[in-house]
């Protein structure tokens, strides 16, 4: 009985198993593999190279400005974007008139491709007749060159993602207030608790876990969406606003370098992984916690 | 009184916000039905034109586009569920040996997406001679991680004693799981169904290695190329290809929205 419930369960598992591990685990172990050999010329046997990728990888400044632009294009995002997911979800949680439209509105750009965002907000950023520098004229001020100007590129990239990121993390926080206990706010009320001290002592604490839940994922959006490169600098002026999962797609698909592109990618998901070793720790914690 | 001008400040703070949030999409709007003169000098009563929707229609083939983006989500769709029900059932509530290293083989894959191993699977697909065919666009997401997860989940929710139940009247594992859980698990693939189709809608770069013609394009790819620079569009045009292209699933959201936000409120307290 048992030894058929082992393989009932076994053949059950068995589709997803197959595609999960040819799509990912093994794709994840043979990046490793190809990043050790180079490219292969027509004809011939793959050569092996050893560790040539990766000391090519040190040298490479494209590569390295890639990774801080990646970290860099993190940081300017996720905690704007969270901050005002939060407040979003505040807003919308609570009583405010017209609140069902405030919601839509929020939440709206999250249901767009990033190729249509990008395409409409190419315009926005566009030097001469864009919206931006209309605006900035309006007011007397200098237009700026947002995309070809390498100190701009980056930071308008930014304010795009966090745009079509902060009502899709809103979600996450909205989900989480309406579960929150409405005894805990009756107590702290009749404690006579200002709505400011209710938010920081209650609320946020409160709202820990989803907190982290939408980190992990921002993080991870971070560095798996570039889609809005290609419309808007395919990762120029001059690389300001490279990004690792385009310079692998460049790699791969431009220079055809499939061996160094592997190297790149396994850069990727050692950071990937360790971000979800953080987020496995953290989660223990929180459990504990509980 | 100040709690009534706090509340004043807070509801325009928010609306303000809202307006800001929205105006980009307005903009494609009025952009994309007024002459060109118009795009950037706004007069209410400019005349509203459709010529831009003509166009655009002209220059791309976006029945095409609209079939492929359908036949890949709906393929995704399908496998995804198939898949993820037999795995979250098996994970859920079936004992055997490895069960929690199959788990977290299951669960790596939320960190260690497909998105990122394109190089890899590319290289895989090409073995397979699926490439430029809407089964190589689909086949990496199938087994999805955040659908077995989510199974499981709902699964170990219903009362074993049901499934009990049901057993003791002769009913066959895969007859129960369809019979009892599946039914009981319905507001979890509708929430489920609902992030699929619009994540993978709105998906590139993968679709964009794996096509490379014009008659296995999604829209996204479709989009992509009518809005490059190089294809030297105007404004309002790129504007009116752009709404073509999301009016499809943008015209469901606005219909369902209520359904929609719930479901994405679902998936993501799990």
């Amino acid at each position: 009985m048992n030894q058929r419930t082992w393989l009932h369960a076994w053949l059950m598992l068995l589709p997803a198993l197959v595609m999960l591990l040819a799509f990912t685990h093994i794709p994840a172990l043979s990046t490793l593999w190809h990043s050790l050999y180079l490219p292969a010329r027509s004809g011939e046997q793959a050569e092996f190279a050893g560790l040539d990728n990766y000391r090519m990888l040190l040298d490479d400044e494209v590569f390295w400005q890639a990774l801080s632009n990646n970290l860099w294009y993190a940081l300017g995002t996720v905690p704007t974007s969270m901050v005002l997911a939060l407040v979003m979800a505040l807003w919308v949680n609570s009583r405010i008139r017209g609140r069902t439209a405030l919601r839509l509105a929020y939440f709206t750009p999250t249901m767009l491709p990033m190729i249509a965002v990008a395409n409409i907000w190419l315009f926005f950023y566009s030097p001469e007749i864009g919206l931006f520098n209309q605006l900035l004229g309006s007011l007397g001020l200098d237009s700026i060159n947002w995309l070809g100007d390498p100190d701009w590129a980056l930071p308008s990239l930014m304010l795009m993602t966090i745009w079509k990121e902060a009502g899709f993390f809103m979600i996450f926080y909205l989900a989480a207030l309406q579960g929150l206990n409405p005894d805990l706010y009756a107590a702290a009320a009749l404690e006579g608790a200002s709505p400011w001290y209710r938010f920081r002592r209650l609320t946020l604490p409160l709202l820990m876990p989803t907190s982290l839940f939408v980190l992990v994922n921002a993080v991870l959006n971070a560095f798996k969406l570039v889609d809005h490169l290609f419309i808007l600098t395919k990762g120029g002026p001059n690389n300001a606003t490279n990004l690792l999962l385009y310079y692998i797609y460049e790699n791969a698909f431009a220079f055809f370098d499939s061996n160094y592109a592997a190297t790149l990618t396994l850069v990727l998901l050692v950071l990937l992984i360790l971000l979800a070793l953080l987020q496995f720790t953290l989660l223990e914690r929180r459990i504990h916690y509980r | 009184m100040t709690n009534r001008l706090t509340r004043a400040l807070t509801t325009a703070a928010a609306w303000w916000l809202g307006l800001l949030w929205i105006m980009p999409l307005i903009y494609a709007l009025w952009a994309a039905t007024h002459g060109a003169q118009f795009t950037t000098h706004f007069d209410p009563f400019a005349p509203l034109t459709g010529e831009h929707f003509v166009t655009a229609w002209q220059q791309a083939p976006f029945v095409t586009y609209m079939l492929n983006t359908l036949i890949i989500t709906g393929l995704i769709l399908a496998g995804q569920l198939l898949l993820c029900t037999l795995a979250g059932y098996a994970l859920a509530r079936m004992p055997f040996p490895g069960r929690g290293m199959v788990f977290a083989l299951v669960l790596l894959q939320l960190m260690v997406v497909p998105e990122i191993l394109i190089v890899e699977n590319y290289r895989t697909l090409a073995g397979l001679d699926l490439i430029d065919t809407p089964l190589g666009v689909g086949l990496p997401y199938m087994a999805s991680a955040f659908g077995i997860f989510l199974l499981r989940q709902t699964f170990k929710g219903v009362p074993q004693e049901l499934e009990d139940a049901a057993r003791l009247e002769g009913c066959s594992r895969l007859g129960v799981l369809w019979k009892v859980y599946v039914p009981l698990a319905k507001p979890t693939y509708l929430a489920y169904g609902l992030v699929s189709v619009s994540h993978h809608w709105n998906n590139f770069l993968w679709p964009l290695v794996v096509t490379n013609t014009e008659q296995s394009r999604p829209l996204t790819v479709g989009l992509a190329i009518f809005g490059a620079p190089e294809s030297g569009v105007d404004w309002p045009v790129i504007c009116a290809g752009t709404l073509i292209a999301i009016s499809p699933l943008l015209a469901l959201f606005l219909l369902f929205q209520r359904r929609f936000v719930h479901s994405f409120m679902h998936a993501g307290l799990k």
